[in-house]
């Protein structure tokens, strides 16, 4: 390498040597936007600590712990938040409690069965049911969906209505519109279906082969494989993408503000009208009447945000760990 | 063969065929509930293309509302207010993106590599209403009005993590021999990022860019809190308006970012709440527009990943 004093001088010295040593700032650059980015996220998490600190101070904790006399009145500064973690959590885990099994066949029946010219065109199909917008889901949901799936559905239930205690989470008749929590756990079904679906396929296709072709070889049917060696075996991954599922149930904001209601009067049952964090969120934070109203209404944000938070670390380790398991050998 | 062999080999083989049935049955319930997981799909594309297709026509697409009681108008606010909306948070949120992926490509196991692809997560499953917190929070409250700039910036904290995790699957997929190639021939580490890889990778990076953005064009939620809507945007007004008053293009450009928009999802949640039939009509063409834009790029992104995909895997 020649020394730089014997190279020719040109006008563009110095520039030229920025070219030459070119990969400090460039590494510096991402290395910055890398930071950038990790702080944007611890950013989210304190911006919402911030903004609700006053109601935070204000309303103390007895504002997300579950009481019986919930009251949300702005105009009187009464705010309880229970009544929408109730809901939030209620309709995400019916939700999932619909979701996982009809997830579960799909991805079985994508990973294991499917004949390979018709996987690619099912993938696809079933990502295609994630990038439909939630206000569309809402919409279709209210003029199409309630009427004729969730209202018979929901009179179908009523009946368990009448058991001592399971009944108080089936009791009355559905409105005529259908707007209950029921609609709203229905609905996110269909759109947590992909999410789940996606990551428990994968799980079972990084399974090893060797796994399946030993319950063979002892002479298990496909089903007593699938069933008794890859789903065991793959459990926490599965675990995991129930989990994940759940993250965005809980999130999901504009179909679920359109089909379930919005009140929070009234019985904790499926088959009434409810609330969500979300929901309360997304329809009153334009038309605040006070800054402890807004504080609230940031504190159910952070509410909301923490969950989703420690759901999403708890999915991505479970996942984490069905993988770090398996050996070299996958199919591919 | 006694009596007791025979037994059992009935035993055997009548409990073989329960096995067998059982696995018939379990099999195909799977294929009818995979049927079943796809009946909502063709259902809604299906009805909304039926419902909404009856009041599509080319008003619809260049006019702005009419009041109600008014035949006629249509959304053109809603489909420039997408438009500008999307574009900004794309400028946005891809340099940092992209930035940010190459590093976590190049380093996956340093410290903040681990933590950019934590955050990358994290931010991809924060609730779209939190966004909308935080852009109201960053930007509204201190401006002191609803915006554009705002909405896009939170868009563009969606679009972020779609982004930054396409592009850096796509860098490593780019096979090793490429960039040892470069190097070999005496360019500078970053000039091999700049000049092989990202090339190499750009139609991944751009598949990226296409699922991100059909991602935001559909958000409304983040919306509501940060640019409210805005039933008189027309940007060729502000244009025609600007060039008339003599002004700059950056006061153009402000005027047009710097004001509530309306977008096609913001539009579609207001129109279904109102008691008008001529305005649940025209939220279900606004579903059709929006519904069929963001197929489109979906499939379109998707076949172009996979043909790239393939390819590079030789």
């Amino acid at each position: 390498m020649q020394p730089t004093q014997s190279l020719p001088r040109s006008p563009f010295g110095s520039f030229r040597r920025v070219l030459r040593h070119g990969d400090r700032p460039w590494d510096g650059l991402i290395v910055l936007v890398s930071a950038g980015v990790l702080a944007l996220v611890l950013g989210i998490g304190w911006m919402l600590w911030q903004g609700s600190a006053s109601a935070q101070s204000a309303l103390g904790l007895k504002f997300i712990l579950p009481t019986l006399d919930a009251n949300w009145n702005p105009a009187l500064n009464q705010f309880q938040a229970w009544p929408f973690i109730y809901g939030t959590l209620i309709t995400s885990l019916a939700a999932i409690v619909l979701a996982v099994p009809i997830s579960l066949g799909v991805a079985i029946f994508l990973a294991e069965l499917c004949p390979a010219w018709l996987r690619q065109p099912l993938n696809w199909m079933v990502e295609l049911l994630a990038a439909i917008p939630s206000v569309v889901y809402g919409l279709w949901g209210i003029f199409v969906f309630l009427p004729r799936v969730v209202v018979p559905f929901g009179n179908a239930l009523a009946v368990i209505g009448r058991l001592p205690l399971l009944g108080a989470f089936f009791t009355g008749p559905i409105p005529l519109s259908g707007a209950s929590r029921l609609a709203a756990a229905t609905i996110l079904t269909i759109m947590i279906i992909p999410t789940i679906t996606a990551v428990t396929r994968d799980v079972l296709l990084a399974i090893p082969n060797s796994q399946r072709e030993a319950a063979l070889a002892l002479g298990a049917t496909r089903w007593e494989t699938i069933g008794q060696v890859l789903v065991p075996y793959g459990l926490s991954g599965i675990l995991g993408a129930a989990i994940l599922g759940l993250g965005r149930a809980l999130g999901e904001t504009m179909a679920v503000t359109m089909v379930i209601g919005n009140s929070i009067e009234g019985s904790p049952s499926l088959l009434k009208p409810g609330y969500t964090m979300a929901s309360i969120i997304a329809n009153e934070f334009s038309e605040t009447v006070s800054g402890l109203h807004t504080g609230a209404l940031i504190e159910i944000g952070l509410v909301l945000f923490a969950m989703t938070l420690l759901l999403n670390l708890l999915a991505r380790l479970l996942v984490w760990r069905v993988a770090r398991r398996t050996p070299q050998e996958a199919r591919a | 063969m006694t009596a007791f062999t025979v037994l059992m080999n009935r035993h055997r083989l009548a409990r073989a065929r329960q096995r067998k049935a059982a696995n018939a049955v379990m099999l195909s319930l799977t294929g009818l509930l995979t049927a079943l997981a796809l009946v909502p799909l063709f259902w809604i594309v299906i009805y909304v293309i039926a419902r909404g297709g009856k009041y599509v026509n080319l008003a619809f697409f260049t006019q702005l509302p009419r009041p109600m009681g008014v035949p006629g108008g249509g959304v053109l606010h809603a489909i420039e207010g997408t438009l500008v909306l999307s574009f900004l948070a794309a400028l946005i949120s891809i340099p940092p993106g992209v930035l940010a992926a190459f590093y976590a490509a190049r380093n996956p196991n340093t410290p903040l590599g681990v933590a950019v692809r934590f955050s990358t997560d994290v931010l991809s499953g924060v609730p779209s209403i939190v966004i909308g917190l935080v852009g109201y929070a960053l930007i509204v409250q201190p401006q002191g009005h609803y915006s554009a700039l705002a909405g896009a910036i939170a868009l563009a904290i969606l679009m972020l993590p779609i982004i930054l995790r396409t592009t850096e699957e796509m860098l490593k997929l780019v096979p090793a021999s490429l960039r040892e190639a470069s190097l070999a021939l005496g360019a500078a580490e970053w000039k091999t990022s700049l000049s092989v890889l990202f090339p190499a990778a750009l139609n991944g990076i751009v598949t990226g860019f296409l699922l991100a953005v059909a991602r935001a064009a559909g958000e409304t939620a983040p919306l509501l809190l940060t640019t409210l809507g805005n039933d008189h945007y027309d940007l060729g007004l502000i244009v025609r308006g600007g060039i008339q008053a003599h002004q700059s293009v950056f006061q153009i450009v402000g005027r047009m970012i710097n004001q509530p928009v309306d977008s096609l999802p913001l539009t579609l949640w207001k129109y279904a709440q109102q008691p008008y039939p001529e305005r649940i009509d025209q939220a279900w063409a606004v579903a059709l527009v929006l519904m069929i834009f963001v197929l489109l790029i979906n499939i379109i992104a998707r076949v172009w990943i996979q043909a790239r995909t393939r390819r590079l895997q030789g």
